[in-house]
């Protein structure tokens, strides 16, 4: 009885001394996770402990290293169940804290008492919301392997291209979470989106919130001039709604703009495969008359949608796979931005990398649906 | 003869607009400025009672735009501030036919008298950062060299982009006179009384379902500062003047205390023109797209070339929100007690539960 006494003032003594200000610490505290993620062999002996606390790269980290996916997962299950006892064996500050945080958080919110950037991009709201959802999918129902982070820039602008699938651009969003996950320096990738996209109400404001702005060279080189990680996909439209029959082949590259505003700015060139995305929209058709009549890029018909209704907008449970190439350099290059032999043999080896480690990840990954 | 042919400051300032808000204080601050020797105000109205007061200093002269021409020769005038636009159209004196008789015709009359004035040495005009237009293939931050990429449907910014036409050809004939075009985003502060002041001044805010544009405003008091330094000093060029920093739409009105309610697009400029028919508000096409799209602007080469950085977007807009602190409907302090009342129930309901237990 005492000890329950005891126990019940030294957790009214936490929360008292620290309410309000505690709250903006605490969440700062989130982004450190890293330095436990970079302790490699603390993880996994830590994870009873912080079994409650949102596992995100502490524990998966082990995951994918030791290669047993569903035995890591399955304690993660375990764990996601247990916070009840957890609760009540430790009734330390946890989950006190927790809902201190989520409180602060609602009340920062509900009064504007945020910062958003020049582009609109909220980093609380991303850290918050969309992130954790993110996670969600690309870790659990992707089970996306991530490799070569070590050639993203820890700091300063880096230009980031990718090859673009899957119908709906799932691709983009879960490269920018897990490469903020993953990243040492937890660095956002800042995403170049098609105008329809900010055509779209809702989904504009989505995209500008998480961090994307229009593609576009001025808002390109202004990110890359102010040192950002941007993220860019040049196939666009012809990448994401290209049919199920012609995946893994690298649509054409356009005009090569995105060469040139690294060339102007002097930005290193990271080029990235992802393996995984064609898989969960196959794409069958593309009903254009139909995409015509809605203003869409295209239409499509998978196995899926539109046959099984809004059942058919979840994405199947491909085996993702994600690469970071080494970067390539443009600063010496930067007067020749105008030059389009310049842009275009550039773009093309981009282009020939991205193609070449596709066909290395498919190589590994023979089962798309593979665990 | 020309006491600031020297320092840069002009002797004889033409201030036009003196009848408004904008007009008025501008010229009392430069009457108020002992470089300046002589500041005239031109209006076709007489001034309200309240900026009549403000307006001591300057001689005031009752003349319509089209006959300033010989007000020009006659006086010997070194600088033309030209500040009478009308943002919005005003159902009571004539509505948008009016507006842009004013705004466009009226600069076309004052550009051509200015042509004709030998001593003229600086003209300073005021636009708007509605010049860059609205499209969704915009990028993010407008500079200055940005063009627009499709023409506003909104009255006020069409008429910017004419007026700033026009200013370029003045350019052209009169390359010997320093021209500075002042690209304003939307006025705030605490005595600053315009439609989106009026807009925020709401208990219940209407926004666009889907969207929340990126905002920015200039504090007046830095509004009036940049104006007065482009008369007192020499700026040629075109330069954005904005308060650096963004707010969201939903931001602002989150910090100003209000609800906002969400209305979607299609058939908004309607209801929009119902309700200016109605006297509910003068929203036009030019709010509903800086409410669609929002707008942000470059202001690195004002600060460079003035010196001067207008205080940030956010700070304007908390000095209009202590102003105006009458249609609050959720206080910070309201949220912070309620947040505290939260917490303390909760951790008293599991107390008294472990206690059971």
């Amino acid at each position: 009885m005492s000890g329950a006494e005891e126990r019940g003032e030294a957790r009214w003594n936490v929360p008292l001394a620290v309410p309000a200000p505690g709250a903006e610490p605490a969440r700062r505290n989130g982004h450190r996770r890293p330095t436990m993620a970079a302790a490699e062999p603390v993880p996994a002996s830590d994870e009873p402990d912080h079994a409650t606390d949102e596992p995100d790269t502490s524990t998966d980290e082990p995951e994918i290293a030791t290669g047993e996916p569903a035995r890591a997962r399955a304690d993660a299950a375990a764990a996601g169940t247990s916070p009840g006892p957890a609760v009540v064996d430790r009734p330390g500050d946890h989950w006190d804290r927790r809902v201190a945080k989520g409180l602060a958080f609602l009340r920062r919110r509900l009064s504007g008492d945020y910062e958003v950037d020049e582009f609109g991009f909220d980093p609380e709201l991303t850290d918050a919301v969309f992130h954790p959802l993110l996670r969600l999918l690309y870790r659990d129902w992707f089970r996306t392997e991530i490799s070569g982070v070590e050639h993203l820039p820890d700091v300063g602008a880096g230009l980031v291209v990718g090859n673009h699938s899957g119908t709906v651009a799932l691709d983009a969003l879960v490269l920018a979470a897990a490469l903020h996950d993953r990243h040492p320096a937890r660095r956002y990738l800042r995403l170049l989106g098609a105008d329809l996209v900010f055509r779209m109400p809702v989904v504009s404001e989505l995209a500008r919130k998480t961090g994307g702005t229009v593609a576009c060279n001025p808002d390109a080189e202004r990110l890359l001039g102010n040192g950002e990680l941007v993220g860019v996909f040049p196939e666009g439209f012809k990448g994401v709604g290209k049919l199920y029959a012609d995946r893994y082949k690298l649509q054409r590259f356009g005009r090569g703009g995105f060469v040139s505003a690294a060339l102007r700015t002097g930005t290193p060139i990271v080029p990235v495969a992802i393996v995984g995305g064609e898989e969960i929209y196959p794409m069958l058709a593309d009903i254009k008359p139909l995409a015509r009549l809605l203003k869409l890029p295209y239409f499509p018909v998978t196995p899926t949608f539109p046959w099984l209704g809004p059942l058919g907008m979840v994405p199947l449970p491909s085996k993702w796979l994600i690469e970071f190439c080494p970067p390539i350099p443009t600063a010496h290059l930067r007067d020749s931005a105008d030059d389009p032999l310049v842009v275009f043999n550039l773009a093309d080896q981009v282009r020939e990398t991205i193609q070449q480690t596709l066909h290395k990840l498919l190589e590994r990954r023979p089962d798309p649906f593979g665990p | 003869m020309t006491p600031g042919g020297t320092s840069g400051a002009p002797g004889v300032v033409v201030v036009t607009g003196v009848g408004r808000y904008l007009g008025a204080h501008v010229a009392a601050r430069l009457a108020a400025d002992p470089r300046i020797e002589r500041v005239i105000g031109v209006d076709p109205a007489t001034p309200n009672p309240e900026l009549a007061d403000l307006l001591s200093g300057v001689e005031r002269v009752r003349l319509d735009l089209d006959s300033l021409g010989g007000l020009l020769l006659d006086l010997d005038i070194d600088a033309v501030v030209h500040l009478a636009l009308v943002t919005a159209p005003d159902p009571q004196h004539g509505g948008r036919a009016a507006m842009k008789e004013q705004n466009v015709i009226g600069t076309m009359q004052l550009l051509a008298a200015c042509q004709r004035a030998p001593r003229l040495r600086k003209l300073v005009v005021r636009s708007s950062t509605a010049a860059y237009g609205v499209s969704f293939r915009d990028p993010a931050v407008f500079t200055e060299e940005t063009e627009p990429r499709e023409v506003p449907r909104g009255g006020f910014g069409r008429d910017i982009l004419d007026i700033e036409g026009y200013v370029r050809g003045f350019r052209r004939r009169r390359p010997d006179v320093t021209a500075t075009v002042l690209r304003f985003a939307p006025f705030i502060g605490s005595t600053a009384d315009t439609t989106l002041t009026r807009y925020f001044s709401q208990p219940v805010v209407p926004t666009v379902f889907g969207r929340d544009p990126r905002l920015q405003f200039v504090h007046f008091d830095d509004a009036l500062e940049v104006l007065h330094r482009s008369v007192a000093e020499e700026h040629p060029g075109t330069y954005n003047v904005a308060g650096p920093g963004v707010l969201s739409l939903s931001q602002a009105i989150r910090r100003a205390g209000r609800v906002a309610v969400p209305v979607l697009e299609p058939g908004l400029a309607g209801v929009a023109a119902v309700a200016r028919s109605l006297g509910f508000g003068r929203y036009g096409l030019d709010q509903v797209d800086l409410f669609v799209h929002g707008r942000v602007v470059d202001t690195t080469r004002l600060e460079q070339e003035y010196g001067f950085t207008p205080r940030s977007t956010a700070a304007a807009f908390d000095d209009f929100i202590r102003a105006h602190h009458g249609g609050v409907v959720v206080t910070r302090d309201q949220l912070a007690t309620a947040e505290q009342l939260v917490l303390e129930s909760i951790r008293q309901v599991r107390a008294a539960v472990r206690e059971r237990s």
